[in-house]
């Protein structure tokens, strides 16, 4: 799907909504101009997104109905630096890192499209290593707070649904991080090698591959980032 | 039905995706065991269900011994009847019923009755069928596993489900539960994004989304509805397993257990009953509409007539999956949750009514002056109809909620499950193994052998479910493994559930007929030829019988009409495939 050209059927269509219903209803694609892998990542995505909001649901549930009094992120999430404590200065940090990486991938598609391989790879590492960033300071943040006390089953300063909502919820985003890592890497590799320009088969699937994947990886990537804004109004500042 | 062209070459669109390269296996391997191609992984799923749905039907015998001769089989005590009750059901709803619809005939009929090749993905595909069958042997294990399998219900409330008084609540069994079902989500999402992709971006010229066959209609959408309804399920299942190993209590509150109080606190069981159910009530639709949809296929093609009222078929299915995502509270109307919950939820439930009844009405004129041919694919059709609204009008009573408050927990509530996603879409599987088995073998089944198994079957299942309506309707709870001196329950009751058992039992021996029947016609049954029961649509139309891999040779087919045109007047036949340019000319491929 390197060139995007607009598909000629050949056949009149209707004008507004109506042709907008007969392109959907008509033969061969429902979403003209979109390949497999693309609608695959979308509806995949889709189905995530329900994950996430079952995940964020329930912690708001327990939040609202707990009768002990929730730990306040500000201060739990504080790191004491120069004398003071600054409320969630670390979680600032990891969003921003983690928001910027997006930058780069969208950059990184921008280039593969390009057919340059060179700052396609070099864009898709630099945001690997962000993503890596992000999780190492996740786990940074799990550690201080496991030294201060903090379990699934409980916490020293008010309800335990705090520490188990915070451990299950982040470390399903960090898991998605890491996978997303370890495939960037995987397809960063591939760019580089020249798979893409020479039509050299997946060793699993036999299948080639293009320069679309490198679009199908940031879409992944760009969610995961998207869940992180949800997680960090929900989590942290409410 | 404004579809048929006259000029059908002329509305023939040019190819818009190059014709996809096929992975072409090498060795036995992968040709039948690690094969990528649809046909062999939906037969891999269908055989793997239907093995583990033997399992289950064996588990129902000894619930039903227990329920009809109480006290006379000493192996089967409280905690045993709890697991088999738990395992029976989980198995039939999900690693049964779902497998089989979705990955099972999902595999088979989609890549075909669209006109593609394979699926999209086809090294997803196989790993999906390989997740699930991991998944069952996750499950068949708890069967091994100290403490044994969990009694929890399959609906696994919580906070009974992980406690020590449940069987294997504080053993594997809970546990190997859980990972089951995490696996076989992951599985069926892999499955689950294949079809939904080939249906939407995979089909060939000419097939539009309203000249498909209802089957896929069907399909697609419980598809779309799993892959949006099973995340809940994923999550309930994470965060009980979190409840369960790491002390967390997300749906735990403060309880004492054996005079001893327990450190969970401030969890919320309603939360899980919410998640469970934000996924079985979709689930029920996922199970039935692949149902509809096949059920649809065979009325029309064993009663030579076009579907009644084709869109508005489609747009009952698409508007039932939409409408199951707002109505699954009303399996909660016990659980204390506010009344205008119930009040609303009533409502929803009792709005699925409406495009559920124009799929009956559409059925059933469908057949109105049909040219009824009563071939055993045809008698399991009629007998889901039958089915399922005697099934339906029971979900009318439960879906209220001051006629549900009384018979919540009875067998009134089994009676109506079983009947309407039970038996009905049971019915709609053998009709369509029968309906599809030449196409897959070549060959035909034996006539004697199926009318037998329909016949056993059928009445088999109203003589059990039909007494349970009023089992419970006397108010026999659910789940009591004996009834014991009970004093407001009648004698007759202890009558009929020692005829319900026998009636069980017969109609599980039935079943053997049918597996004998699949296996003997393989190799004795006479030649089928490619379109025994000359049918429209596009499997039928394969160049060779089975179809190969690849599905259509060297040219993929051309689709010039919907899958309907039966009995049309002035046709050289009584049907005429959905390949078939008639009146016009082929389009230039």
């Amino acid at each position: 799907m390197a060139e995007t050209t607009v598909t000629h059927t050949g056949i009149p269509r209707p004008e507004g909504l109506r042709g907008v219903a007969a392109d959907w209803s008509s033969d061969q694609r429902a979403f003209k101009n979109v390949s497999w892998g693309k609608a695959m990542m979308w509806i995949f995505l889709l189905s995530d997104t329900f994950i996430f909001g079952c995940f964020l649901l329930s912690y708001m549930t327990a939040r609202m109905s707990t009768k002990v009094p929730w730990p306040n992120p500000s201060e739990v999430f504080a790191l004491h630096i120069g004398g003071q404590n600054i409320p969630l200065i670390l979680i600032a940090i990891m969003t921003f890192v983690l928001i910027s990486s997006s930058g780069t991938m969208a950059m990184a598609v921008n280039f593969g499209y390009r057919r340059d391989r060179r700052k396609t790879a070099i864009l898709m590492l630099l945001t690997a290593v962000l993503g890596a960033t992000f999780v190492g300071m996740q786990a940074f943040e799990w550690t201080k707070l496991i030294s201060e006390g903090v379990r699934p089953w409980g916490n020293p300063w008010g309800a335990a649904q705090f520490g188990s909502s915070f451990f299950m919820i982040t470390g399903f985003h960090g898991t998605h991080v890491t996978f997303g890592v370890i495939f960037l890497l995987i397809i960063a590799r591939k760019v580089w090698r020249g798979d893409y320009d020479t039509g050299r088969r997946g060793f699993f699937t036999s299948r080639k591959g293009n320069y679309e994947s490198v679009e199908i990886m940031g879409l992944y990537w760009h969610f995961v980032d998207l869940v992180w804004v949800f997680i960090f109004a929900f989590f942290y500042l409410w | 039905m404004v579809d048929i062209t006259p000029r059908a070459a002329d509305a023939i669109a040019p190819a818009e995706v190059p014709d996809v390269e096929l992975y072409h296996p090498h060795s036995w391997w992968t040709t039948y065991v690690f094969s990528q191609d649809a046909k062999v992984i939906a037969i891999q799923y269908a055989g793997t269900a239907m093995a583990i749905g033997m399992v289950a039907l064996v588990l129902s015998w000894l619930m039903r011994l227990q329920l009809g001769f109480p006290g006379t089989f000493d192996f089967i005590t409280p905690e045993a009847y709890y697991q088999f009750v738990t395992m029976h059901g989980m198995i039939m709803v999900i690693y049964l019923l779902t497998a089989l619809f979705l990955g099972g005939f999902g595999n088979y009929l989609i890549p075909l009755m669209v006109g593609a090749r394979d699926m999209v993905f086809p090294y997803v595909n196989m790993l999906s069928y390989w997740i699930y069958l991991l998944a069952v042997l996750v499950l068949v294990a708890s069967f091994f596993a100290p403490g044994g399998p969990t009694g929890a219900g399959w609906t696994l409330y919580p906070p009974q489900a992980i406690l020590s008084g449940t069987p294997g609540g504080q053993q594997a069994g809970i546990l190997l539960m859980l990972a089951s079902l995490i696996l076989f989500i992951i599985g069926f999402t892999m499955g689950g994004l294949n079809y939904v992709v080939t249906v939407l971006q995979g089909r060939t010229r000419g097939m539009t989304l309203m000249r498909m066959p209802l089957t896929v209609w069907g399909i697609f959408t419980a598809t779309v509805m799993a892959l949006l309804a099973f995340p809940a399920l994923f999550v309930a299942c994470v965060m009980m397993l979190f409840d369960r190993l790491l002390g967390t209590s997300f749906f735990m509150p403060a309880l004492v257990e054996m005079g001893e109080q327990l450190s969970y606190g401030g969890g919320s069981p309603i939360l899980f009953q919410h998640l469970f159910w934000f996924f079985g009530h979709p689930e029920v639709y996922i199970v039935a509409l692949p149902a509809f949809g096949i059920v649809s296929d065979l009325i029309s093609t064993h009663a030579r007539k076009n579907i009644f009222g084709y869109r508005m078929m489609v747009w009952a299915i698409v508007g039932i999956g939409a409408l199951s995502f707002i109505v699954w509270a009303h399996h909660m109307y016990v659980s204390g949750m506010h009344p205008w919950f119930g009040f609303f939820f009533a409502t929803t439930t009792l709005i699925i009514a409406i495009p559920t009844a124009i799929k009956v009405y559409n059925w059933v004129l469908t057949l109105w002056r049909g040219d009824i041919h009563l071939t055993i694919p045809m008698l399991f059709a009629l007998a889901f109809i039958v089915t399922f609204v005697n099934g339906g009008l029971t979900g009318l009573f439960l879906g209220n909620v001051v006629v549900d408050v009384p018979l919540s927990d009875t067998m009134f509530v089994v009676a109506h499950f079983h009947m309407v996603m039970g038996v009905a879409p049971i019915m709609v599987v053998f009709g369509a193994i029968y309906h599809w088995y030449p196409k897959i073998t070549g060959r035909m089944f034996s006539e004697w052998m199926g009318q037998f198994h329909f016949w056993v079957t059928f009445v088999g299942a109203y003589a059990i479910f039909f007494p349970m309506h009023y089992v419970g309707l006397v108010g026999v709870p659910r789940r009591y493994p004996e009834l014991g001196e009970t004093a407001f329950i009648p004698d007759s009751v202890h009558t009929l559930n020692a005829f319900i058992t026998v009636a069980a039992l017969i109609v599980g021996f039935a079943q053997l007929v049918f597996l004998f029947n699949m296996l003997w016609s393989l190799r004795y049954g006479r030649d089928a030829g490619g379109n025994p029961w000359r049918a429209t649509s596009l499997e039928w139309q394969t160049p060779t019988t089975p179809p190969p891999h690849g599905n259509w040779g060297k040219q993929v087919p051309l689709v010039y009409r919907w899958a309907y045109d039966y009995s049309v007047p002035g046709a050289p036949q009584d049907f005429i495939a959905q390949n078939d340019p008639w009146p016009g000319k082929a389009a230039p491929a």
